[in-house]
């Protein structure tokens, strides 16, 4: 399949929306047609230079279908989502924009639905949000007006009824293909699949979960989620990622609130003479194995402090099985495109 | 008090069956509380559902009660305000992401909902806080709402 669609406009332009789609953009076309996709996280700069964000990007050139831009996550200051997703958009990226209810209210938040969908985002995921003693700012006033389900549900509105929350039209409504998290590797495992039933009658066409080191506790929920028939309405992303050793596994399963990783897992990293390469090598196998089981609709890869080996990552596993997804440096050699890059960055 | 409200969503059955007591109570007496006025009542009919529902409950008096939705497990006490089921931070043995020390209270709310005649209720969907409505009374709202009460000035 080709990286370029035919109905293919300049970079930064939103693609056409056919029928029974939601948003202009890739990553729904995509997933829609059928194809396996791979999503990661570009890490926010602490910086006011967005040079460092298109230089974060474009590690992921030709690896991924989309790019999360992550909402003060962990609750630490970065470079904000709709700022990041701003940068982006305008280079032709396929931007996830994630929206945190932890630190804006619902004027807020409407607000920046609008203006995101207004700079060519055309994913977003709609979420609660870490709590703030995570954070480097612990000490800061959590807002929580929302929680995730009702901004899948205001934003739902935005789009299909084109009003804000208040009843109040909007001129014109934001296309977006909505996303949600799940994290089927917590308790109470029984209820995990009915929240995402909610999520998807709340208005969820995609989620992407937490981490996966437990694949058999993950087949067990695909299972549950096909039977309640969920895998026909929400296209399911599971989230991987390398860990760096066996020590950094352990501190991340004791402190990072939501990360479940199994003892073989940690026993697996300690015995390794190369302890990054290995944690590599079973994200890897990871990806191979996840990319099998029945209603899985892609991955995403969250390559914290790695952010650089994702491409080496989704070359090993062959899950894109040879498709390059589309990336602004394909225009290579095409000077309109290439000059019209260089103006905007 | 802690302890009263893991008590409370332990005996989730007869906490509903009291309730509806409660409502049909209220129903009832509906004709004489709309004579009065919702404006008069307010403030003691507030002030005893904050003591009740703040010992069973930990209330924290949101004046939109979902109680007989959520396992009689209070949503407004959850650190994040969800009121739609557990957050992805849930600790090893059910424990809150944001209080460690302190066991989920959605984890808490689901085996109260088990008990529960209505329990399936936990699955709908509840809207964020109408925060015009907090320290107000819930039973007051719910006898506006099945019933229709003579107009009045504005109550908020």
């Amino acid at each position: 399949m080709n990286a370029i669609f035919d109905d293919e406009p300049v970079p930064g332009y939103p693609l056409p929306i056919l029928p029974g789609h939601s948003s202009p953009g890739r990553l729904e076309r995509m997933l829609r047609s059928g194809q396996f996709v791979v999503t990661t996280e570009l890490a926010p700069p602490d910086s006011a230079d967005p040079a460092l964000v298109y230089e974060r990007a474009a590690y992921f050139d030709g690896y991924v279908d989309a790019i999360n831009a992550t909402d003060g996550s962990g609750a630490h200051c970065h470079m904000g989502s709709l700022a990041v997703c701003a940068l982006l958009t305008r280079l032709g990226y396929s931007l996830i924009q994630q929206i945190s209810c932890r630190d804006k209210n619902r004027i807020a938040i409407q607000g920046d639905i609008l203006g995101g969908a207004a700079m060519g985002v055309c994913s977003m995921l709609c979420l609660s949000g870490d709590g703030v003693q995570t954070g480097d700012h612990p000490e800061a006033k959590p807002v929580f007006d929302l929680d995730c389900m009702s901004l899948l549900d205001i934003a739902r509105t935005m789009r299909d009824k084109s009003t804000f929350q208040s009843g109040r039209p909007l001129t014109d409504p934001p296309r977006v293909f909505l996303g949600a998290a799940a994290n089927p590797f917590v308790e109470p495992f029984d209820w995990r699949p009915l929240r995402l039933a909610k999520k998807v009658a709340a208005g969820a066409q995609f989620v992407q979960t937490q981490y996966c080191y437990d694949v058999p506790r993950l087949r067990e929920y695909m299972k549950q989620v096909i039977d309640l028939g969920l895998s026909e309405k929400v296209f399911i992303i599971i989230g991987v990622g390398p860990i760096a050793s066996a020590r950094t596994g352990d501190w991340i399963r004791k402190n990072v609130p939501g990360v479940h990783i199994p003892d073989s897992v940690i026993e697996r990293l300690q015995g390794a003479d190369d302890q990054k390469a290995e944690g590599q090598a079973l994200c890897v196998e990871l990806m191979q194995e996840i990319s099998e089981i029945d209603g899985v609709d892609g991955l995403h890869v969250m390559a914290y402090r790695q952010e650089k080996s994702v491409p080496d990552l989704v070359k090993r596993s062959g899950v894109l099985n040879g498709r390059t997804p589309w990336h602004p440096r394909l225009y290579e050699g095409d000077m309109t495109v290439q000059q019209h890059m260089e103006n905007i960055q | 008090m802690y302890s009263l409200r893991k008590w409370s969503v332990r005996h989730a059955r007869l906490l509903e069956r009291t309730y509806a007591l409660v409502e049909n109570g209220l129903l009832f007496a509906a004709p004489l509380i709309n004579k009065i006025g919702h404006s008069k009542l307010e403030k003691p009919v507030a002030s005893v559902e904050r003591v009740i529902k703040g010992a069973l409950f930990d209330c924290q008096m949101c004046g939109q009660c979902a109680l007989s939705e959520t396992g009689m497990s209070c949503p407004m006490n959850c650190p994040k305000e969800i009121r739609n089921g557990p957050c992805g931070g849930v600790r090893p043995g059910g424990y809150c992401e944001v209080k460690p020390e302190m066991r989920c209270v959605w984890v808490e709310g689901w085996q109260g909902a088990q008990q529960m005649k209505n329990g399936g209720d936990i699955t709908n969907m509840q809207f964020a806080v109408d925060y015009r409505l907090q320290g107000k009374s819930s039973w007051l709202k719910v006898v506006r709402e099945k019933t229709t009460p003579p107009e009045e000035g504005p109550t908020v």
